[in-house]
């Protein structure tokens, strides 16, 4: 048998808890005798009556732990010591109410595999918690708005130096690693990446490309302010670089309302350097631009789906104005427009996302001429007063007009409820044109919310001898939390002739109204 | 804890394997995160200096 | 202090050295004795209360009615009106305990006469000061004056007091940071529950007493005071936690809290590199749960010195040690289960400095308790010290009405960073 004493100053342990290892390891193979006590006159006595002492073992004081072996062999009292190390280690229990945190430095502390924040608070300190997460070497999600630009500048070159990426601000959308982030569609994982300055524009593309079947790898987004001049796509440049690195990503498309002129050249600057097919949505650009870059222009959210999803397949893209045969459209309008007053002419859009507010824009001006809006494409288009559209328009409810201390759209159908009824009284009136946006975050039965303003505007229209159109897109997928089925159907129950994206439906609004 | 050497610098696919997530803000973010089995912190933030913006802005030179 | 260091380099280096002088300290309860005979700067008209300074005529009604009793103990007054006339005359001395190195838990007054116990921090030899329980519930610090705490008074003075002094000195000292330690491994934390401190200290004690010269009556109404009263031990651990906090204050750039008190009308703070400033906000209410009988409109705003302990690191810091004490979380709401114990403690790690290995809580794996409030890091994460404590009446006369939990105020913190500003001319 072989003895070893080892004294280790100041490291006091709960005598019960020392009782209990010592106990564990007296089990141990080869272990003749054990005592691991803290060095008081008491526990001295016991640990000479069990046939333990030295010089050191009497020198130690009631701080100091003492540690006693006595076993068959040297290797088994260096197993013995090592099996108490681990015992005497702080770990940390498991909580029993585990996720819930007061700051950030905690979760890091506990969680330092954490590698990505969601960030929502008062825009304010938005930036600040962002540069937080930043320096641990997160990537971010910004959904707070209210951020300076200046910050956003300061925030998006942070992130460059330390190679991660600020989604934001503003940035409601993002689908990361299959994650559907704040407001956002569960899809098809797949082999597209999208890079989106938009929120509902993401979420239209992703829902066309997952219900023509196909999937998606990221769909980054950058914030809506990202392609200005000043802040120079910082992050639609990072996410371009993302995608391109991505194996799993064979076709990149990137979406961007007007982008400022000099960034929207550096960005095809890049992308002419890029080795996979990219398809270009940049409102307003000048598609011999993206050709010359290589790149795919695309005049729509719709266009810019389906040409990825045929350049995915190596398919040859012809422009379509409907899914629907020329027969079923010219029906569909006919029927829409037999019980119409002659009287009624105007097509009012009542939108509750940017992105799909703004093709319907750009869609039916085109056919119609100018449409006014709260975000129209020309000045001079722009509604003065908003409690009623003007003419052909388009509003977006979403916009911080409408918003500032009340809840979206997407999410509250009260205002455009409201919407629907006044706009109804206008004898004018003849389309009412919607977008139901599913997903994370919205509403979770926006159809049926809508369902009661929408029959009792078209009785209104009835009473007086007219007709109310109400056409509508829903923008989703399948597997959203919504049932996207039951919401098709819900609306056309109540007469909402439903279109299959976006940009059909304003089509077919706008020749209903010619 | 700085960021140039933290372990979440980036090796392999660029968001990670697979997300792990701290929701600075509001609750119903934490929650859909949760629903898609995501593994997720929920971060109860409060205003630093009771929401004071110069005091803040003195806070960030001293600590 | 290097003047090439920056200031955030001066704040860490100053934060280190005040919470080594914290750590280091060896409270030790050594001797009881007058009031007027230990305390520094107590005068025969002096009275000392809880909290940052305060005139008479603003005090909370507890601390009017424990004034008058102070006077009537002293025979300054015969009555409640003679106390208040004297009171008004201004020939009364009415000063903060802590400013005279004492504390005072929720309305009390000290006077010239009564008892107080001494306690000497072994580390540095300074001494500081804290009075006694003459009854639990209703008492002299919850305002009242009535001829039985009159007598109470003079019990505690002419049998109790000299009987505690024959048995300190027999025994040489309470080793007070001993006594903590072990109670936080026995369900203490060391504000609203003392009473494994309590055992603990009698355990020593009475065997002292035994070995005195002191007569069984004598010892039996020692006995008795312990056992009726088994959270007595926490007026010397009062007393402790100022000699921690007291040991780190007046350093130059430190942002450390050294003091948290209040006086039933203003909560007060002090910083170690702002002297002994009091950066105070108006006091809040409690929210807790009521004895049978009361409710909040019988409660008296945040009072007393006790949130002493918290400023050094226990008592509602402590609270993972003592589950017991999360009752008072279901009258906030947060729900009362022993997990909101332990993550008020965890909350307190955020906002601290350091953890005191002398102190360690057993059920987050003995670290030690979250010890030296910064009040950066309180404002960084908008994170307040919580505090455990007993509610008193709002009227001057009644009994405690309840125990609860309360936040220290923001504007405290935000008034220390401003003055911090000015004083450290930070740009």
């Amino acid at each position: 048998m072989i003895t070893r004493i080892i004294v280790r100053k100041n490291q006091y342990r709960d005598s019960v808890f020392l009782m209990v290892v010592n106990q564990q390891v007296m089990k141990f193979p080869g272990i003749g005798e054990i005592a691991i006590m803290m060095g008081t006159d008491n526990n001295k006595d016991l640990m000479m009556k069990a046939g333990f002492d030295s010089p050191d073992m009497q020198a130690a004081t009631p701080n100091d732990m003492t540690i006693c072996i006595r076993a068959e062999s040297a290797e088994h009292i260096e197993k013995a010591i090592q099996e108490i190390d681990k015992l005497l280690v702080k770990k940390r229990r498991p909580d029993e109410k585990t996720d819930t945190y007061k700051t950030l430095d905690a979760v890091m502390r506990e969680r330092p595999e954490t590698n990505f924040a969601v960030i929502s608070v008062p825009g304010q300190f938005a930036a600040r918690e962002a540069r937080k997460a930043l320096n641990y070497g997160l990537n971010v999600l910004l959904f707070s708005d209210n951020v300076t630009i200046e910050e956003e500048i300061e925030l998006k070159n942070l992130a460059n130096r330390l190679d991660r990426i600020v989604m934001g601000p503003d940035c409601g959308t993002a689908i990361i690693n299959y994650v559907g982030l704040a407001f956002a569609n569960v899809v098809n994982p797949g082999s597209i990446g999208v890079v989106a300055a938009t929120g509902t524009g993401l979420q239209e593309v992703v829902g066309i490309i997952d219900r023509l079947g196909e999937g998606i790898t990221q769909a980054i987004g950058t914030g809506g302010r990202d392609l200005s001049d000043r802040v120079q796509g910082i992050s639609m440049k990072k996410g371009i670089d993302i995608l391109e690195e991505d194996p799993a990503t064979k076709v990149i498309v990137i979406i961007s309302k007007p982008p400022g002129l000099q960034t929207a050249a550096d960005i095809l600057k890049k992308i002419s350097t890029c080795s996979k097919k990219t398809i270009v949505n940049f409102i307003g650009a000048d598609p011999a631009a993206v050709i010359a870059a290589g790149a795919i222009p695309a005049k729509t959210l719709e266009e810019a789906s389906l040409k990825a999803v045929a350049t995915l397949r190596d398919d040859v893209y012809t422009a379509k104005d409907f899914q629907l045969s020329d027969r079923e459209v010219t029906g569909l309008i006919q029927k829409e427009k037999k019980r119409m007053q002659p009287a009624q002419k105007y097509v009012r859009g009542l939108y509750s996302g940017g992105a799909l507010c703004d093709e319907a824009l750009a869609i039916m001006g085109e056919q119609l001429g100018g449409i006014f809006s709260n975000i129209p494409l020309q000045p001079h288009l722009k509604i003065e007063n908003l409690s009623h559209g003007f003419r052909h328009s388009c509003i977006d409810l979403g916009d911080d007009y409408f918003t500032q201390g009340k809840p979206h759209p997407m999410i509250y159908p009260d205002v455009r409820n409201r919407y629907i009824m006044s706009e109804v009284e206008n004898a004018e009136v003849a389309v009412l044109l919607l977008d139901i946006v599913l997903g994370y975050g919205a509403h979770i039965d926006m159809a049926g919310a809508l369902s009661k303003s929408i029959i009792s505007a078209k009785s209104l229209a009835e009473a007086r001898g007219g007709y109310l159109s109400v056409v509508a897109s829903v923008c989703g997928t399948q597997k959203d939390p919504q049932n996207f089925g039951e919401q098709v159907i819900k609306l056309k129950q109540c007469g909402v002739v439903v279109m299959p994206t976006n940009a059909q439906a304003a089509r077919l609004a706008a020749y209903i109204c010619q | 804890m700085d960021n140039k050497d933290h372990p979440n610098k980036k090796v392999g696919p660029f968001f990670g394997e697979r997300l792990v997530v701290a929701n600075i803000g509001i609750q119903p973010f934490y929650e859909d995160m949760k629903k898609q089995n995501v593994t997720v912190f929920q971060i109860d933030w409060e205003p630093p200096a009771g929401g004071e913006r110069e005091l803040v802005d003195i806070l960030d030179k001293l600590i | 202090m290097d003047q090439h260091l920056s200031i955030k380099e001066k704040i860490k280096l100053a934060n280190q050295s005040v919470l080594e002088k914290m750590i280091s300290t060896q409270p030790t309860w050594i001797d009881v004795a007058n009031a007027g005979a230990v305390i520094p700067g107590m005068e025969r008209y002096t009275l000392l209360h809880a909290g940052p300074p305060q005139c008479y005529k603003n005090m909370c009604n507890p601390q009017k009615g424990a004034a008058w009793g102070a006077l009537i103990f002293e025979g300054l007054a015969k009555n409640a009106k003679e106390a208040d006339d004297l009171l008004n005359s201004g020939e009364i001395c009415i000063e903060s305990a802590h400013d005279h190195d004492s504390v005072a838990g929720a309305g009390q007054i000290i006077s010239y006469n009564q008892p107080v116990i001494i306690l000497k921090n072994l580390t540095n030899g300074k001494r500081y000061y804290t009075h006694m329980k003459e009854d639990t519930f209703v008492a002299l610090r919850y305002g009242s004056y009535n001829e039985h705490t009159i007598g109470r008074l003079k019990w505690l003075a002419n049998t109790i007091a000299p009987a505690l002094s024959k048995g300190l000195q027999k025994i040489g000292g309470i080793n007070c940071k001993d006594i903590i330690a072990k109670s936080l491994f026995m369900g203490d934390e060391g504000h609203n529950r003392n009473q494994a401190e309590t055992c603990l200290f009698e355990q020593i004690f009475m065997p002292a007493l035994l070995e005195t010269d002191l007569s069984k009556e004598q010892i039996r109404e020692c006995a008795y005071l312990l056992k009726n009263d088994e959270n007595f031990f926490l007026y010397p651990v009062m007393a402790s936690c100022k000699a921690l906090l007291d040991a780190g204050t007046h350093e130059p750039y430190s942002t450390i809290v050294t003091t948290m008190a209040r006086n039933g009308t203003e909560f007060g703070i002090k910083v170690s590199g702002l002297g002994d400033t009091w950066f105070t906000a108006p006091a809040p209410m409690v929210k807790g749960l009521y004895f049978p009988g009361f409710t909040e409109k019988d409660a008296c705003p945040d009072l007393g010195d006790s949130c002493i302990t918290e400023a050094a690191g226990i008592g509602g810091f402590a609270m993972a040690a003592s589950p017991a004490i999360v009752h008072f979380g279901t009258a906030t709401g947060v729900g009362g289960s022993v997990q909101d114990a332990i993550n008020y403690t965890k909350e307190m790690y955020e906002i601290t400095e350091t953890e005191n290995p002398s102190y360690q809580l057993a059920y987050l794996d003995f670290r030690g308790c979250p010890t030296g409030i910064d009040i950066l890091k309180v404002l960084n994460h908008g994170i307040l010290p919580i505090i455990n404590t007993s509610i008193s009446p709002n009227v001057a006369g009644k009994s405690q009405v309840g125990a609860g939990l309360v936040r220290a105020p923001m504007d405290c913190f935000k008034k220390a960073l401003r003055a911090f500003t000015e004083t450290y001319q930070v740009e």
